[in-house]
């Protein structure tokens, strides 16, 4: 009898992923727009979670010849009570006729789930990093060292203790060196032996002696050690800053808006680095650094001083964030209100240390629920902002008010473009 | 191995050894009990996404990669997900060895079940059935589709992702007029056709007698009517195989195209007759499977209750619903298929007086499987049913025959029921509904516009007033006119050669550049 049962579940070649990723590339733009829609109604935690989306069929018909109409015979199952020369009336015909009608625009658009991978990837296809001056040092490349096998020289600290035993061990048996226990059994025979097997078995020991001695237990030709190799490594690590006003004038949707601001970028900074840390400072009118609960939820009250928060971040990257090894990105959310006399020494501290170590530099000012954001009156930090920006600071700002805007205006800073920033909203 | 070598399983839980044990007790029947003559049998098991992803490329285990594939694959992941729709039990591949697939997730006895339904009853189909003899190489398959997995991947390398695409596309569109229908039809080449006129000549000066020169003939044909008749012999024209047409004569494509395009046609043809054989080839499996099972269950060799799991999968592969049941969907070809083979069965072994008039040729024989075994190898769908649906089938599934008529104001009518007067309507009907003539428009190339524009002319005949769907026929005429790269028209005529409607379709700049 001939016959094979083969077990093909481990080996599943990974077809449907090819073609899946070739459905994906040519529907893009279709999936695209499904996803921003279909992320619009979502909460930021959910927006990694993936997820189902129905895309129109347009474009991705696969069409043939089909006909329609006519004049039409069937023949059915399940004759209850009509004989030969019934006339049905047409609004109730046959059960199946109906399903026949709809039937060629049952695949006009269709719904299908995408992964989590695939989601977080097409939504945030269309953003890239802001291309700013400073590009170059994120791609800057370090070295870094990576084990690469072993050697037969090196420094004795390097030495491969377990390869080197093991080579030794075979050496060994390779070449029949005697074992201690087999001479100890000769020796303890000699203490019972007759004469002349002693002198027998003397000689035996003293030949097992000698080649035991030959034969050492370590030879240098068994050493290995550990090979280091150096290779060069990307940067792949950023931090990122959420500073935060938290005096009193700051209300509960602020944060909140202000929150999944800080979200998406940092969904996004993940996606581009290995490593990605965060730093939280919330400033009234004298910064600390916090961790992230009491960052959002803390109670605080005070006077309002930006300039105490840019100081605090200033002084954390000159102690643990070397720029040269470190991708750094801040974003500010504030409603905009800062102490008069703070805008100068806020203005400078920007511009001299921190804008020239940051990758990307954004404010978000955050209004009240309700407001529309192009009504808030310009406030004393947006204006302080705007005037360093028309002076050529590399800074992105924009007004939220409300969470919908979230997404479009996280978008819009990151959008691809051939020119620097345009004119902010 | 004797009758009765013990239980083949207990309970749910299999393991190869068992996948063996029931194999080898589902061949001995087979083999000695059915008769059954069988390609050598590979299985393998999968995972449920295996079998998603092995119906989403038409069931094939390698397939070239193409993202409609995917769009499938995502479509049908979808409903799955949401348990709209089971996954089918196994697929099978015609080829020599015969592959089936068998989920992982089954249990023992829906194992059996379907390595009796599969590795046997398909299985036999495939290797006797003379359509599947005729049209379709199993030893060769599983090799050329290998061949055009690497060939499609290397054109992808050297001409690009999107030209490739392009053109497999576009074949895919045609891919249901990719196929020929009649077989043993030679084409003509033109040395042969020089050294057949050559001949011709020979022998008319041999037998040269000017007597012939008076008698009377009808007028002579014009030499223009001559040329265009010639044109049209010489392209093999009319050709309802549009491919075929496209590979062989289409004038600017690229030889890798035409391999592209050779390649599809191929896939069409080796699945066409598995379009023509849905009912006979569910039928014979079911009806193996069946009989498979229940003899292991009198061996004893699996429980009451693994029998009672199988006649309860068997009773859902096999429920026809009624007309009206909101679950109808046509006729459900397993049912069909199942209830003929079994109505042949009784036939055969205690006919009654009506069986006798209509089937005298098989009435009464006795041997049942000598009988089966013919209707399997010689017999399609369509004829199939006409030959063998008997009264009292008709009877039990209460068929009747609707006829709609969009002209007629009054309604539908019911032109014939399950009785005397209506047996051979109904039986003519319903084997029309399975005839591969009526289930594909009939659309041909008529001729090519060589001395002018190069335009190439289809026409569809149109078969009781059934037009093509207006936005799909230009999509698919699209895909034609890129391929052919001039333009395209198609007329959809009525049997009386009334021109009804009429297409033109430009190629689009994109193809002529390619």
């Amino acid at each position: 009898m001939a016959f094979y049962i083969v077990d093909r579940r481990l080996n599943p070649g990974s077809k449907s992923l090819e073609n899946r990723q070739r459905f994906l590339r040519r529907a893009k733009a279709l999936v695209q727009g499904a996803v921003k829609k279909s992320s619009q109604d979502r909460d930021i935690k959910d927006v990694l979670e993936g997820g189902e989306v129905s895309i129109p069929l347009d474009g991705m018909d696969e069409p043939r010849f089909r006909r329609e109409g006519g004049t039409r015979d069937m023949v059915l199952p399940g004759n209850k009570k009509f004989i030969e020369g019934d006339i049905l009336p047409r609004s109730g015909g046959g059960g199946g006729k109906q399903k026949d009608a709809g039937q060629g625009d049952s695949e006009d658009a269709f719904r299908f789930v995408l992964s989590r991978d695939e989601f977080v990837d097409l939504f945030l296809d269309d953003l890239e990093l802001p291309d700013l001056a400073k590009r170059k040092l994120a791609e800057a490349e370090s070295e870094g060292v990576q084990r690469a096998g072993y050697s037969t020289s090196g420094s004795p600290a390097n030495i491969s203790v377990s390869r080197t035993v093991s080579r030794a061990l075979a050496r060994r048996v390779a070449l029949r060196r005697p074992r201690p226990e087999e001479i100890e059994k000769l020796e303890a025979e000699l203490e019972e032996a007759s004469e002349e097997r002693r002198a027998e078995l003397l000689a035996e020991i003293e030949a097992l002696k000698a080649k035991a001695k030959r034969i050492p237990f370590i030879d240098p030709i068994d050493i290995r050690y550990r090979r280091f190799e150096t290779v060069p490594k990307p940067v792949a690590q950023a931090v990122m800053f959420c500073l935060m006003d938290v005096s009193g004038s700051m209300s509960e949707h602020m944060k909140d808006l202000a929150k999944r601001f800080y979200m998406l970028l940092y969904v996004f900074l993940k996606r581009r680095y290995r490593h990605v840390e965060i730093v939280f400072i919330r400033h009234t009118d004298r910064a600390e650094e916090v961790d992230e609960d009491t960052f959002f939820h803390g109670p605080a009250s005070g006077g309002t001083l930006v300039s105490s928060a840019l100081q605090a971040m200033h002084d954390i990257v000159r102690a643990r964030f070397r720029p040269a090894d470190w991708n750094i990105y801040a974003a500010q959310a504030s409603d905009g209100d800062n102490s008069f006399s703070d805008g100068e020494v806020a203005g400078r501290l920007l511009t001299d240390s921190i804008l020239p170590v940051v990758q990307f530099f954004a404010y978000l000012e955050v209004g009240e629920a309700g407001g529309y954001s192009f009504e808030m009156p310009d406030s004393a930090l947006w204006t302080l902002y705007e005037r360093l920006r028309s002076g050529g600071a590399p800074l992105s700002m924009r007004k939220v008010s409300d969470r919908s805007e979230i997404f479009p205006v996280f978008h819009d800073l990151f959008q691809r473009r051939g020119k620097q920033e345009k004119a902010a909203i | 191995m004797t009758a009765t070598a013990g239980r083949l399983f207990e309970g749910a839980d299999w393991d190869f050894a068992t996948l063996q044990r029931i194999l080898e007790a589902c061949e001995t029947i087979a083999r000695t009990e059915l008769g059954l003559d069988v390609y050598p049998n590979q299985i393998e098991v999968i995972t449920a996404e295996q079998m998603l992803d092995a119906y989403s490329s038409v069931g094939m285990p390698l397939f070239y990669k193409h993202w409609s594939f995917g769009k499938h694959f995502a479509y049908h992941e979808a409903s799955y997900r949401k348990g709209l729709m089971g996954l089918a039990y196994e697929i099978v591949i015609n080829s020599s060895p015969c592959i089936s697939y068998l989920m992982e997730e089954n249990t023992a006895t829906m194992q059996a079940l379907v390595i009796a339904h599969a590795a046997f009853g398909h299985n036999h189909f495939f290797k006797n059935n003379y359509l599947f003899k005729q049209w379709t190489d199993a030893d060769g398959i599983l090799d050329y589709l290998e061949f055009a997995k690497s060939y499609v991947a290397q054109c992808e390398e050297r001409h690009g992702r999107l030209a490739v695409e392009h053109t497999l596309d576009a074949a895919h569109a045609l891919m249901s007029h990719g196929v020929d229908r009649y077989p043993g039809k030679k084409k003509l080449d033109l040395r042969d056709e020089e050294k057949r006129a050559g001949k011709r000549r020979l022998y008319e000066e041999g037998t040269f007698n000017d007597l012939w020169r008076t008698v009377p003939a009808g007028r002579a044909k014009t030499s223009a009517v001559l040329n265009v008749e010639r044109r049209r012999t010489l392209l093999g024209l009319p050709q309802e195989n549009l491919l075929y047409f496209l590979e062989k004569t289409a004038p600017r494509l690229q030889a890798w195209q035409r391999e592209l395009i050779r390649i599809v046609r191929h896939i069409a043809q080796y699945f066409y007759p598995q379009g023509q054989t849905k009912v006979m080839n569910e039928g014979t499996a079911t009806y193996v499977h069946y009989r498979i099972m229940s003899r292991l269950h009198e061996q004893g060799r699996i429980t009451d209750g693994n029998f009672l799991e199988f006649l309860q999968s068997h009773t859902n592969v096999v429920f026809q619903p009624e007309f009206d049941d909101p679950r109808f969907s046509g006729f459900n070809p397993y049912a069909l298929g199942f209830a003929m083979m079994q109505d042949i069965e009784r036939i055969v072994t205690t006919p009654e007086q009506e069986d006798r008039e209509w089937f005298p040729d098989i009435a009464g024989t006795g041997d049942v499987m000598a009988v089966l075994r013919d209707v399997w190898a010689n017999y399609r769908d369509e004829s199939f049913i006409a030959q063998f649906l008997s009264p009292k089938l008709m009877r039990q599934l209460r068929l009747f025959h609707l006829h709609d008529d969009p002209e007629e104001r009054a309604g539908i009518t019911v032109d014939a029921i399950h009785n005397e007067r209506g047996y051979r309507r109904i039986r003519r009907e319903l084997a029309r509904q399975y005839d591969v003539g009526y289930i594909d428009a009939n659309i041909e190339v008529i001729d090519v516009d060589l001395a002018g524009d190069r335009r190439l002319m289809l026409r569809h005949t149109v078969v009781k007033g059934a037009q093509l769907n207006e936005t799909d026929a230009k999509r698919v005429l699209q895909h034609l006119a890129d391929l052919w790269s001039y333009d395209v028209s198609l007329v959809e005529v009525d049997t009386s050669d009334k021109v009804l409607k009429e297409y033109v379709l430009n190629p689009r700049a994109l193809a002529s550049a390619a």
